[in-house]
């Protein structure tokens, strides 16, 4: 039928998926790795220079400071979240009106924008306005408003509160996914066996849902990873350059000094670390399911 | 089409019974205390920045602030609607944008996922793989040459350019769900339109397309709330005061003027910002969640 007599039919479809592939993503694809070996400019210039920008990021201390304060955040980051989806979806997954109400709560600034919810939160952490502090003053947590945004440590905290609020629903989503697809025999054998809830939960609900967590967990570490937003419009680096994220720092050179070729080595090491990082988890989680 | 139907089930109606997380009644009425404490600490921070935006300017600005307004007012939202060149030239920005993402992602999407679906092509894996390999790669390190191409083509500053650049983050997921849809139709359908005669673009037109819909609606839900929402092309492609869009306008008003930022505007900009994805949510929330976890859970 169809299939057989039509294949080019079925190219003339798809080829205007590949081929807006091939324009917009491989093609800069291979033009970044040609920028990176150039001093281009946006003011002009471009001489090739092989790999001496490579040279130069590995010496660069704002640079590695912007890496290892991108790795910092999302290693502080990344279990929060997970922890708490996963306590959300433990919370929510029976299918009483209020649990789905709690979810479907959870999940709402989920499908809001990064930029609104920065924008909202630099707003209730500043000092002089901001309800966030207030609401800490009049607990008793603290003595006076605090100003967030003049320490690293502080600025990444309040960035941490904001962004745990916008997307913990997202891990929730995924391993409430993840735990609904636990069969009802295995649970209701563990029940019959007499084994608590924190038992079933450990022994049961855990590991079966142990390839939704580590979904959640590797799309939660390249997403911390490619901070940008949050930290641009909270933090703006501030203090002295010490909140800046690798994207910030690659924004920074590549628009704002527009070293263009410099900031195009930076986005490549980022994108080499991040495959590797993601590769790594993959093959790690493969070996743990053979296991 | 069942399996896009099947996974929203999870959200509203999933399958674990009450009995698994079970316990006592005073149990019940923790979990319930919790959930209601949850709900209470996810909403406040938007219903305070809602009520902020409504003070009078003189009450946003107070130091130290109140949580309630003392008086409503509309000035904020005045004073956001004649920021610059205007709000109203600012979401119609955003809005042609995101129309322009959704329709080049359907548009390429579409025949796309049917294509996959449903012929036989020499490489066919190969090729989807490469179209889904373009979601490995990080758009932010992509956006200096795509800088330099758009500067080129006279691209920068304008509603397609962006598109095209949101289009590029959306399209691995939207052929994804696309093939999924297609491929859940039952193949007896297009051979008993084949027998009428019909020719292959009218069976996409006649007998498919009603069919993967939900599909189509789901991918441009997600191409509308990421156009709309995605910040860092959009603050380097868009650099013209009249080009911004929504987020890049607020970060100017959250810069202030002469270093004073008014709050009350701020958070009125933030709630313009964020109803059209609260609504469309809304609406369409078993879309978005299946779509969600037909395009993570695999």
């Amino acid at each position: 039928m169809l299939s057989t007599n039509n294949k080019y039919v079925g190219l003339l479809y798809l080829s205007p998926a590949l081929l807006f592939v091939a324009v917009f993503v491989f093609y800069p694809l291979v033009q970044l790795i040609m920028i990176s070996m150039t001093s281009e400019s946006l003011l002009g210039g471009g001489e090739f220079v092989w790999f001496d920008n490579y040279l130069l990021a590995f010496s660069d201390r704002s640079f590695w400071m912007s890496f290892w304060f991108t790795v910092r955040y999302t290693l502080i980051i990344t279990p929060i979240l997970m922890i708490l989806g996963f306590l959300l979806a433990l919370l929510t997954m029976q299918n009483r009106p209020l649990a789905q109400l709690t979810r479907g709560v959870v999940f709402l600034p989920v499908v809001i924008g990064l930029a609104s919810s920065s924008l909202l939160w630099v707003w209730l952490f500043n000092q002089q306005v901001g309800l966030f502090n207030k609401a800490l003053v009049d607990l008793g947590v603290i003595e006076e408003p605090l100003v967030w945004f003049n320490r690293a440590n502080l600025g990444m905290t309040a960035v941490i509160v904001s962004v745990v609020w916008k997307v913990v629903g997202f891990g929730m989503i995924i391993m409430l996914s993840g735990m609904q697809s636990i069969s009802h025999e295995v649970v209701e054998a563990s029940m019959i066996d007499g084994a608590s809830y924190w038992q079933r939960v450990r022994k049961i609900i855990l590991p079966l849902s142990a390839r939704a967590i580590l979904l959640a967990t590797l799309i939660s570490a390249i997403g911390s990873m490619l901070a940008f937003d949050q930290f641009y419009l909270m933090t703006r680096g501030a203090p002295r350059g010490q909140t800046f994220t690798s994207v910030y720092w690659i924004y920074q050179n590549s628009f704002v000094y527009f070293k263009l070729g410099y900031g195009s080595a930076l986005s490549i090491i980022l994108m080499v670390v991040i495959m590797a990082g993601a590769a790594l988890q993959i093959t790690l989680q493969r070996r743990g399911e053979t296991a | 089409m069942t399996d896009l139907a099947s996974p929203a089930t999870n959200i509203t109606t999933g399958t674990t019974d009450a009995r698994v997380v079970g316990g006592s009644r005073a149990v019940g009425y923790l979990v319930g205390a919790l959930c209601l404490a949850i709900i209470a600490l996810m909403l406040v921070p938007l219903v305070l920045s809602f009520l902020a935006s409504l003070k009078p300017p003189a009450e946003a600005a107070a130091v130290p602030p109140e949580y309630l307004p003392r008086s409503l007012s509309l000035e904020n939202y005045r004073t956001v609607a004649t920021y610059q060149a205007g709000l109203w030239t600012y979401v119609a920005n955003s809005l042609v944008v995101a129309a322009l993402t959704i329709l080049f992602c359907l548009a390429l999407s579409v025949p796309a996922g049917y294509a996959l679906a449903r012929y036989a092509i020499p490489f066919k894996e190969v090729f989807f793989l490469l179209i889904l390999a373009s979601m490995m790669i990080p758009y932010q390190a992509m956006l200096t040459p795509l800088y330099l191409m758009f500067s080129s083509l006279k691209l920068t500053n304008t509603h397609v350019g962006l598109a095209i650049v949101h289009t590029i983050l959306q399209l691995p997921f939207s052929v994804y769900l696309m093939r999924n849809s297609f491929e859940a139709i039952p193949r007896e359908l297009e051979e008993a339109a084949v027998m009428d005669g019909c020719t292959s673009m009218q069976i996409l037109r006649r007998v498919f397309l009603p069919l993967v819909l939900p599909g189509m609606i789901t991918v441009s839900l997600f191409a509308f709330i990421s156009s709309w929402n995605e910040f860092i092309a959009a603050l380097i492609f868009m650099s013209r005061e009249t080009s911004f869009t929504v987020p890049v306008m607020l970060t100017g008003v959250s810069t202030g003027i002469f270093g004073v930022v008014d709050w009350g505007a701020l958070q009125a900009g933030v709630i313009v910002s964020v109803i059209p994805c609260v609504g469309v949510y809304l609406l369409l929330q078993r879309y978005y969640v299946s779509g969600l976890l037909s395009g993570a859970v695999k």
